[in-house]
């Protein structure tokens, strides 16, 4: 399947005096997708957001909009629309007057206008509030009207600058499922801006994790946690053991390394060239302990345990390393360890990942 | 205590209200019912001559006929104070604006330089203006460089841009005000939604600035009415004014209760002004409540 391309940013770079915010950001955004830029805060994925939506002129570099360079058109000429962080409803409108806004600018006549309007308030079900003023919502219904109105004008792209951070957590839940449906449903291409990876790993086809204004890896959610290619990236999405190893001997996508708790182990790898120094990163679910142990054992001794419900965290320390493990809790607290209980740890060949050096 | 204290804390206010508020407007308008003096001044003796010198004028064998000079003064004025606070309001809104959306230092710079002129002296600065707007000076070129007929001294065009540039700071403030709380999205989010810069001043900026513009309207209006320098030195005393004739009523034509007769007048003119915006503010407040 060949998808257009939505969006095509070629070697854009952003600075604010001094200050390097983007350097030399390429990527393409294809039709149709749910694409996410993902960073910490200061990584550049606003600025970048906003380059798109006019708001900012790019330094140097390109912008396209389905083949048309948009770099420089202030943002009115641009068929793209923003959910805003803060929604920037307008406040001395009604819901509907809100929604209508960008049609009467488009020149839409007062029948088609009507329609639209009363189709985006079905589409994000507030139908029964379009004569209410945005101070009358609640944060989520805010947020729904701030989609509707986004949506209406028909966006070639729509972009979402963390349009969920301002949710308390239930809600965010529930608006991550009603923007992938949404997205599902019209078909438009949406660039979402979070810091929260939870969501950029639950919504996104694909994922940009941006830092120090640079891409550091872009690529599907599994491809992101499963297979991170740098440290950043193994740090930023979820949590890690880093080891410092030794890589014995590179066969295509697996090495070799010695690990310091003495074992040897087959990792998966990417961009490691020969032996040497290296660094490895080793998810703490992947890591087996006492009957779910397998692959190589190693035995260690539990310091610290937090218990969150689902999951159960224990810091475990073995010959040569202390090691971040968690187990989901299945059964029942029968299976929970004690601090200072001596437990069995196993790694199966291929969990563990040796980052690019 | 507590409430020793409310009752005992209030009386320097209640005092210094009295003496400096209340009772020179008693006096006022005792004047105003006085009969007038000989010699300036006034004689207690009750009279409603004054307001009736307002509308009508005694003609030969003294019956009265309607004579329309001071109401024409009273509307001129009025109509004076209104366009004066229209084009403060349409120049100061840009102003503001331009303001409102620098960064924090050029800002606090700005405001302070529209607030600079209050450290001179009102006529100092309207004396200024005598000059600029004088057959010599750049504002008089100016004028007889676009084709102004005669010199621009001493018009009412004069005198309103004498009055336009006294007033406009106190526009200005409250619009900027009104803008800077803004969130700033909501003017992006105009854009985002292919409104022209146009489209989002009228349909975004100034709905949201209305209360500033309100709060501006009252500021300059008020004391428009009763402006006294402006119609004196840039109108050349042509154009009279409720200021001007109650300083002359008090002055050279030494009719102390026809002056305060006007007086009167022109504050019950300003207490109407406030008194509606404040009925449609309380209003507005339950409506939105």
């Amino acid at each position: 399947m060949t998808r257009g391309k939505a969006v095509e940013v070629f070697k854009v770079s952003k600075s604010f005096g001094d200050y390097q915010a983007l350097k030399e950001v390429s990527f393409t955004i294809h039709e149709n997708e749910f694409f996410t830029l993902l960073g910490p805060s200061g990584c550049g994925k606003t600025t970048l957001l906003r380059m798109i939506a006019g708001f900012d002129i790019p330094s140097t570099g390109s912008i396209s909009l389905f083949g048309t360079e948009i770099g420089t058109l202030p943002p009115h000429k641009r068929r793209v629309n923003t959910v805003f962080q803060s929604y920037a409803l307008f406040p001395h409108m009604t819901l509907e007057q809100n929604i209508a806004f960008g049609l009467e600018n488009l020149g839409w006549d007062k029948a088609r206008r009507k329609a639209r309007v009363a189709e985006m308030l079905e589409l994000v079900h507030m139908t029964p509030f379009a004569k209410r003023k945005p101070a009358q919502l609640s944060g989520g219904q805010r947020q729904r009207i701030a989609l509707a109105r986004a949506l209406a004008p028909e966006p070639q792209v729509l972009l979402l600058d963390e349009p969920l951070s301002a949710l308390d957590l239930k809600l965010r839940q529930a608006m991550r499922d009603e923007l992938r449906t949404l997205q599902r449903q019209t078909g438009i291409t949406f660039i979402f801006v979070t810091h929260d990876q939870d969501e950029a790993l639950d919504m996104s086809d694909r994922i940009c994790v941006l830092g120090e204004g640079r891409i550091q890896q872009l690529g599907t959610p599994s491809e992101i946690y499963e297979e991170p290619e740098n440290r950043f990236v193994a740090d930023f999405i979820g949590a890690t053991n880093f080891l410092d190893v030794e890589v014995l001997s590179v066969d295509g996508p697996r090495a070799r390394v010695r690990t310091p708790m003495g074992i040897e182990i087959e990792a998966a790898q990417k961009g490691v060239s020969g032996p040497g120094k290296a660094t490895l990163s080793l998810r703490p679910e992947k890591i087996g302990i006492e009957d779910q142990a397998a692959g190589e054992i190693i035995a260690g001794t539990v310091t610290a345990r937090n218990y969150m419900g689902g999951f159960t965290h224990y810091t475990v320390e073995t010959r040569g390393a202390v090691l971040r493990v968690s187990r989901r809790n299945a059964l029942s607290q029968a299976e929970s360890y004690a601090i200072g209980q001596q437990v069995r740890l196993g790694i199966v060949a291929g969990s563990a990942r040796v980052l690019g050096q | 205590m507590r409430r020793g204290f409310r009752f005992w804390g209030l009386v320097p206010a209640w005092v210094l209200m009295a003496v400096t508020l209340l009772a020179p407007l008693v006096i006022v308008a005792l004047v105003s019912v006085a009969k007038r003096g000989a010699y300036g001044g006034f004689e207690w003796d009750f009279t409603l001559a004054p307001y009736r010198d307002i509308l009508f004028t005694a003609g030969w064998s003294d019956e009265l006929e309607f004579d329309p000079k001071y109401v024409l003064i009273i509307g001129r004025t009025v109509l004076l104070a209104l366009i004066t606070t229209a084009i403060c309001m349409a120049l100061a809104l840009p102003v503001a604006y331009v303001i409102a959306t620098r960064g924090p230092r050029a800002k606090a710079l700005l405001i302070y330089l529209v607030t600079l002129p209050f450290w001179v002296s009102m006529i100092v600065r309207v004396y200024a203006w005598l000059i600029i707007l004088g057959n010599d000076g750049f504002g008089g070129r100016l004028w007889q460089f676009l084709g102004g007929e005669g010199s621009l001294l001493f018009t009412p065009t004069a005198m309103l841009i004498g009055m336009v540039y006294s007033y406009i700071p106190l526009m200005v403030l409250p619009v900027f005000a009104a803008i800077e709380k803004l969130d700033p999205a909501l003017l992006e989010a105009g854009a985002d939604l292919y409104a022209s810069r146009w489209t989002t001043a009228r349909r975004v900026i100034v709905p949201l600035a209305w209360p500033g513009l309100a709060a501006g309207a009252i500021l300059v209006f008020v004391p428009a009415l009763g402006t006294v320098l402006e119609p004196m030195l840039l109108g050349g005393g042509k154009q009279i004014t409720m200021g001007t004739l109650i300083q002359t009523q008090f002055g050279s034509a030494r009719n102390w209760p026809f002056g305060a007769a006007i007086a009167l007048v022109l504050m019950a003119l300003v207490m109407g002004v406030l008194i509606v915006n404040a009925l449609r503010a309380g209003h507005k407040r339950e409506a939105e409540a």
